[in-house]
């Protein structure tokens, strides 16, 4: 055995990499829950690549075909049902591990100096991970995934000059069709999944230059012992490695509860109008996205003023890009001396609160008719969402903060 | 990086051939990017519909399909004219700033010339087909004071005669204008503009 490894790592960095990643790397002792999501998000990456892989034997990405091909998965195929309820509850709760990741961010400064780019590479990883969900869900080729598709490419279509071309390059069609389906199936199983990959591999490796974060937001580099070793680090195997099989087992326990007793979760994972076949003549009496995208969704429809001479719906789209785009300048819009809210005054806690409570209102109201009390509490949320990225700098500075200790606490 | 004891001829060449490279590659993106684009399918299927209107009566509707959809052409008497400036307190947006409609029919017939309306017949609110009702008054079926226009049979929505929305119906805006465009006094065609470039877009 030794002699194998050793002709190996003669050929290929084998120990070298080992010892980098996971026996020398050395990872704050401090880390709690919070710290789970990252290594959780791997884990269901692996599972939806796993299970797209057989979703793809039995799928057939035409118009006339697919919705029946998922339903063929459904009944006949053997275990296809659970292969693709895997698939489904995966999806959900990629983003549900991925918010939690981000909201980590938010809690102890991961984002801040010199972890920037981290972050960065992180955002792309959204982002892309929301145009994985965006073109898997058109792939049912239900009635919701049909609208969907149809109302979030006919945004392009605010935009002026540009923007109509553009939805019809998208389309591959005037109106979303089979080139369509067939394109964004193309986009779901190779294009987007291969980004993401190396995505993921990207942020790793810019996390392991840097070194983690921790929950008191302060640097253990600053403080070694005679071998370089940081004296508040442990090495990630097998201490962390040990920590995270206990956030999978809890977290598998929840996805294989959710995936046999609720995979549609009352609507939220699986729309009810999606097990309609995508009818291009009959729009369903509510069209919405699936619940990772309502927050945003909120914001697009919440203006409903034409201002400057610009359309409601333009600024719509304009609001809805910029709050996304407004993530990934968070690490230079945060001013204050210390990372972690452990040590930030009432400001950040106070404005933090209130953009998570936003944040979920936002999503809530995102699958209600945008009427009455629904649409008030869209606009204010929406300006709460905003005000918390445009004053950072200023509440940032001006909180009163504690000092930060010299080593973890 | 440092500069010193490089033959600047080389890193010269260096330069431009990673600049000729850069160039050829965008140029061979080209045809990868628009295979994006509508196929020649998807644009014969998609192809503007001549019709002659030259026996369409006033106060008679055709019915022709267009990308898969019913457009209605449909001839107004003097009398159905009428009854559109009066309509604006029962409308949600009387005067289209909020529908679907080329420029050239932004105005108060909806339409190039005031008595040929040209209309996709596809309810905004759930895609069902309205109806034509014309016959004004209580022999529509649509109580005494029904001006004549369309109704959606699915969840009730009534549009006046220039498919301008009524208050409080579940349609949120005006039925769309398609493009369309005159190529003599009784040929239309649907789907392209007087000057073969306007797309309709939202106002």
């Amino acid at each position: 055995m030794r002699k194998l490894i050793d002709w190996i790592d003669a050929r290929i960095p084998l120990i070298k990499v080992w010892e980098e990643h996971l026996a020398k790397y050395y990872a704050p002792k401090n880390f709690n829950f919070w710290y789970y999501f990252g290594s959780l998000a791997i884990l269901v990456l692996v599972i939806q690549i796993l299970t797209g892989i057989f979703l793809t034997m039995h799928y057939k990405p035409d118009s006339k075909l697919a919705f029946a091909s998922v339903e063929y998965i459904m009944r006949d195929v053997p275990w296809g049902w659970l292969i693709r309820y895997m698939h489904v509850t995966g999806a959900s709760l990629f983003f549900v591990a991925v918010y939690l990741h981000m909201f980590r961010a938010f809690l102890y400064g991961s984002h801040r100096q010199p972890r920037e780019l981290v972050w960065l590479i992180g955002m792309v990883i959204y982002v892309a991970l929301m145009a994985e969900g965006f073109t898997g869900y058109l792939l049912p080729w239900g009635n919701m995934s049909y609208w969907g598709a149809q109302v979030i490419i006919s945004l392009f279509d605010a935009v002026p000059w540009v923007g109509p071309p553009v939805a019809e390059w998208i389309r591959g069609d005037f109106v979303v069709s089979d080139a369509t389906l067939n394109r964004f199936f193309s986009f779901h199983v190779i294009a987007v999944p291969l980004v993401l990959v190396g995505l993921v591999y990207l942020h790793i490796v810019a996390l392991h230059k840097v070194g983690s974060n921790n929950p008191d937001g302060i640097e253990i580099k600053r403080h070694k012992d005679k071998n370089g070793v940081p004296l508040d680090g442990i090495p990630f195997h097998p201490y962390y490695s040990v920590k995270d099989m206990v956030g999978v087992t809890v977290f598998m326990m929840v996805f294989v509860a959710i995936m046999f007793f609720a995979p549609e979760l009352g609507g939220w994972f699986l729309e009810h109008d999606n097990f309609v076949p995508a009818n291009s003549l009959q729009t369903p009496p509510e069209i919405k996205p699936l619940w990772y995208f309502t927050p945003y969704y909120s914001i697009l429809r919440a203006n409903t003023v034409n201002f400057f001479w610009i359309s409601a719906k333009l600024w719509g789209v304009f609001f809805m890009g910029l709050s996304i785009v407004l993530f990934f300048f968070l690490p230079w819009l945060d001013r204050s001396p210390v990372k972690s809210i452990r040590y930030r005054g009432w400001m950040y806690k106070t404005a933090l609160t209130i953009f998570v409570i936003s944040f979920i209102i936002l999503g809530y109201v995102g699958v209600k008719p945008p009427e009455g009390i629904y649409k008030t509490l869209a606009q204010i949320c929406t300006i709460l969402y905003f005000a918390f990225f445009f004053l950072m700098p200023w509440y940032t500075k001006y909180d009163r903060t504690k000092p930060e200790p010299d080593r973890v606490t | 990086m440092s500069d010193e004891g490089t033959d600047q001829t080389r890193r010269q060449l260096l330069a431009i051939t990673t600049g000729l490279g850069l160039a050829g590659t965008a140029v061979a993106s080209i045809p990868f990017v628009l295979s994006m684009q509508p196929s020649a399918r998807a644009r014969a299927l998609g192809a503007p519909v001549e019709v002659d209107i030259s026996k369409l009566e006033a106060g008679q509707r055709l019915v022709v399909e267009w990308r898969g959809k019913p457009v209605w052409i449909v001839n107004r008497t003097r009398k159905m004219l009428d009854t559109l400036p009066g309509m604006a307190r029962k409308l949600v947006d009387p005067s289209s700033d909020a529908s679907e409609q080329p420029s050239y029919a932004t105005n108060e017939w909806r339409s190039i010339k005031p008595e040929i309306l040209i209309l996709v017949g596809i309810c905004t609110h759930l895609g069902c087909s309205p109806l034509a009702k014309f016959v004004e008054g209580a022999a529509s079926g649509l109580g005494e004071d029904w001006p004549g226009g369309f109704f959606c049979p699915c969840h009730g929505s009534f549009f006046d005669l220039a498919g301008r929305v009524y208050k409080g119906v579940p349609a949120p805006s005006n039925l769309v204008v398609p493009p369309h465009a005159y190529l003599s006094d009784t040929r239309i065609i649907v789907g392209v503009s007087p000057d073969g470039v306007e797309k309709n877009r939202k106002a």
